[in-house]
């Protein structure tokens, strides 16, 4: 008799879940179906998650014929890729050291992180430092500003404190070094929480456009597909903004703004699609953890 | 700085464990008169932790480059900077730009769009992510409820470009909206939502609870899965019913987390960025997307008025440090601090 009877309460509660889960995919399921639909057609209306007149031509004008917004994917990737790796050693040796209590400067640079979580210069500020480290239109300026989170360092930090840390001691008493230990002994212990900061730093640099719009529009070969995305959005969104439109060469053929920018959606998303749902025990608990702990 | 005491309290909440590796990894060190230990263990430990020192140093001069020169380019806001001269170069003005932010009109009505899209968004965003929470932890059927959980999280992992681009789409002029509006006879002429002024705070705020509020259910559903079984046994017994139960048995269990994260964000009132008032503002509805954030970019950068910028991001941050002591301070009076 394990299974309890299904009451009203369940049903109603079940359609009103289906309801939240059809307001949550529907938006992705249309754009996806617009994404695949003939541009000119697409333009009578009525699409709703089935395209009416199939077609790969807006996701071949980003593959195929458009140079920028395929050197914008790459851009994407590798920008994701190296900032998500970077990010991750910086931010496990930092909590590294200062999970080691018995670490000289621990309390100083513990301070120093978590200041930062509640006190930025600001907009102008930041934007003067990175103009004065010749960082403008420089690959770098993906990378280095986001190098460090403290929040993610936190997280870390507290999964190491619950490590068992009695491999540590008997790899010290073999004579390896700090560095050794964090490499061959921590490292490896780490990889679930590892695997949470990578999810979150690869999101967040993947789902970057505002570096690019305030650092980086100076150099083309460093756009990116959100900065395209919300170029097109920008223009077709009756604003100017200080941007010019450079999109009207988009047009032609079977294609058109309005359809690529359905396309970029889709692939900027699909990426995110694959990967969080099997991280998703991790971040669960890794999430839990660090608000518990800041 | 009460949250640095909180930080405080994290560590000497391990102290098991430091105590563990202090015995055991320093023991050889320790056996030296422990009266003064202090200045030898000191120098002692420094030279036998080059490797730590190494390891951390790079990344305190990250911190020092990319977070406290920022702090220290505050000194612009009493300056008149211009960037051809050094820091030190300047022409100073005191608290001039100051004056002139607050005689701004500009001004006020960006700091009212700030805090009436930061209110809503506190108010609606808490609300459906505890009811979100409340209404999953009800649910039978353990498959559907993980799907519906882990669907939940899409919109959170999407950039705010590509949720601008759907909500736009979504309520365009022939999109799905104004299409079911139409359908179901409410309305008969579609509705030019993304231009009109007065619609724009309950747009951002719909798009921000469309988008975080399965996220932000995470910790309240966290909560929820350490209430005792055995009170909602009792309640059966009772007779309640399942209403009653999620009113009487797990929100009050929830409580003390409520309160904290509501104490927080009220803290982080004033730090609702402008991602979103961006990318789904346009000129029809600039003077209500206009935020303080904006305000900055726009005169700081887009003018190249950087002092008066400076001086708008010195106001926002002192608010915002104010804000949050006050809510810390108010945490621990009522006794709830200790949850964190």
């Amino acid at each position: 008799m394990k299974k309890k009877k299904w009451t009203m309460f369940d049903i109603v509660l079940t359609i009103f879940m289906i309801f939240v889960l059809v307001v949550t995919l529907y938006p992705f399921l249309n754009i996806m179906a617009i994404s695949l639909n003939n541009a000119i057609d697409t333009a009578r209306g009525g699409i709703h998650i089935w395209p009416r007149e199939f077609t790969f031509a807006n996701y071949q004008e980003i593959f195929g014929s458009n140079d920028r917004l395929l050197q914008a994917f790459m851009m994407s990737i590798l920008r994701t890729v190296v900032g998500t790796i970077t990010g991750i050693i910086a931010s496990t040796m930092l909590a590294y050291t200062l999970s080691r209590r018995d670490f000289v400067f621990n309390r100083l640079v513990g301070f120093m992180l978590v200041i930062t979580m509640f006190i930025g210069g600001g907009l102008i500020p930041e934007y003067m430092l990175i103009r004065n480290l010749g960082l403008i239109n420089e690959f770098a300026v993906y990378i280095l500003p986001m190098l460090i989170s403290a929040f993610n360092v936190i997280i870390i930090r507290s999964f190491m404190d619950n490590l068992p840390i009695a491999l540590e001691e008997s790899a010290k008493i073999d004579g390896a070094n700090d560095f050794t230990i964090f490499w061959r002994i921590i490292i490896p212990l780490c990889m679930p929480v590892i695997a949470t900061i990578a999810l979150f730093l690869a999101v967040g640099q993947w789902n970057s456009w505002f570096d690019t719009y305030l650092y980086a529009r100076g150099n083309e070969a460093l756009t990116t597909l959100q900065y395209e995305l919300m170029k097109i959005l920008d223009n077709t969104n009756i604003s100017g903004g200080d941007i010019t439109s450079q999109n009207a060469e988009v047009i032609a053929g079977q294609t058109n703004p309005q359809s690529i920018k359905m396309a970029i959606t889709i692939i900027a998303t699909i990426p995110i699609i694959m990967v969080y749902p099997f991280l998703q025990k991790y971040f669960v608990t890794g999430l839990t953890l660090g608000a518990v702990k800041s | 700085m009460s949250n640095l005491a909180k930080q405080g309290e994290g560590q000497s909440q391990i102290p098991a464990t430091t105590s563990v590796k202090v015995g055991m990894g320093l023991g050889k060190q320790k056996k030296t008169p422990s009266l003064k230990p202090n200045k030898n263990g000191f120098w002692k430990r420094l030279s036998k932790q080059k490797a730590l020192i190494l390891m951390s140093l790079p990344f305190v001069l990250w911190l020092i480059v990319f977070k406290y020169i920022p702090i220290g380019g505050w000194v612009m806001a009493f300056q008149d900077y211009k960037p051809q001269f050094g820091l030190l170069e300047q022409k100073w003005v005191g608290w001039e730009h100051f004056k002139d932010l607050f005689d701004e009109p500009m001004f006020y009505r960006a700091l009212e769009n700030t805090i009436g899209m930061g209110v809503l968004g506190l108010v609606f965003g808490t609300i459906t992510a505890i009811g979100f929470a409340l209404l999953l932890n009800e649910l039978r059927f353990i498959t559907f409820k993980k799907w519906t959980q882990t669907i939940s999280y899409l919109p959170h992992f999407v950039s705010w470009v590509i949720v601008a681009n759907i909500v736009i789409t979504m309520l365009s002029q022939d999109g799905v909206i104004n299409n079911l509006l139409m359908g179901l006879g409410i309305i008969n002429n579609p509705i030019a939502f993304m231009s009109n002024p007065d619609l724009f705070w309950g747009i951002v705020t719909a798009a921000d609870v469309w988008k975080e509020t399965g996220w932000n259910a995470i910790i309240y559903l966290a909560a929820m899965a350490g209430v005792d079984p055995q009170l909602y046994e009792a309640a059966k017994v009772d007779g309640a019913s399942r209403w009653r139960q999620m009113w009487h048995i797990t929100l009050p269990s929830i409580r003390a987390v409520i309160i904290v994260l509501l104490i927080l964000n009220i803290g982080n009132l004033i730090n609702i960025g402008f991602e979103k008032q961006m990318l789904l503002g346009n000129n029809i509805v600039a003077e209500k997307a206009l935020v303080i954030d904006l305000y900055a970019l726009d005169y700081g950068i887009g003018m190249f008025r950087y002092s008066f910028g400076t001086a708008i991001g010195i106001f926002k941050s002192v608010v915002s440090i104010i804000l949050i002591l006050i809510c810390n301070g108010f945490a621990k009076r009522i006794g709830e601090g200790r949850v964190f």
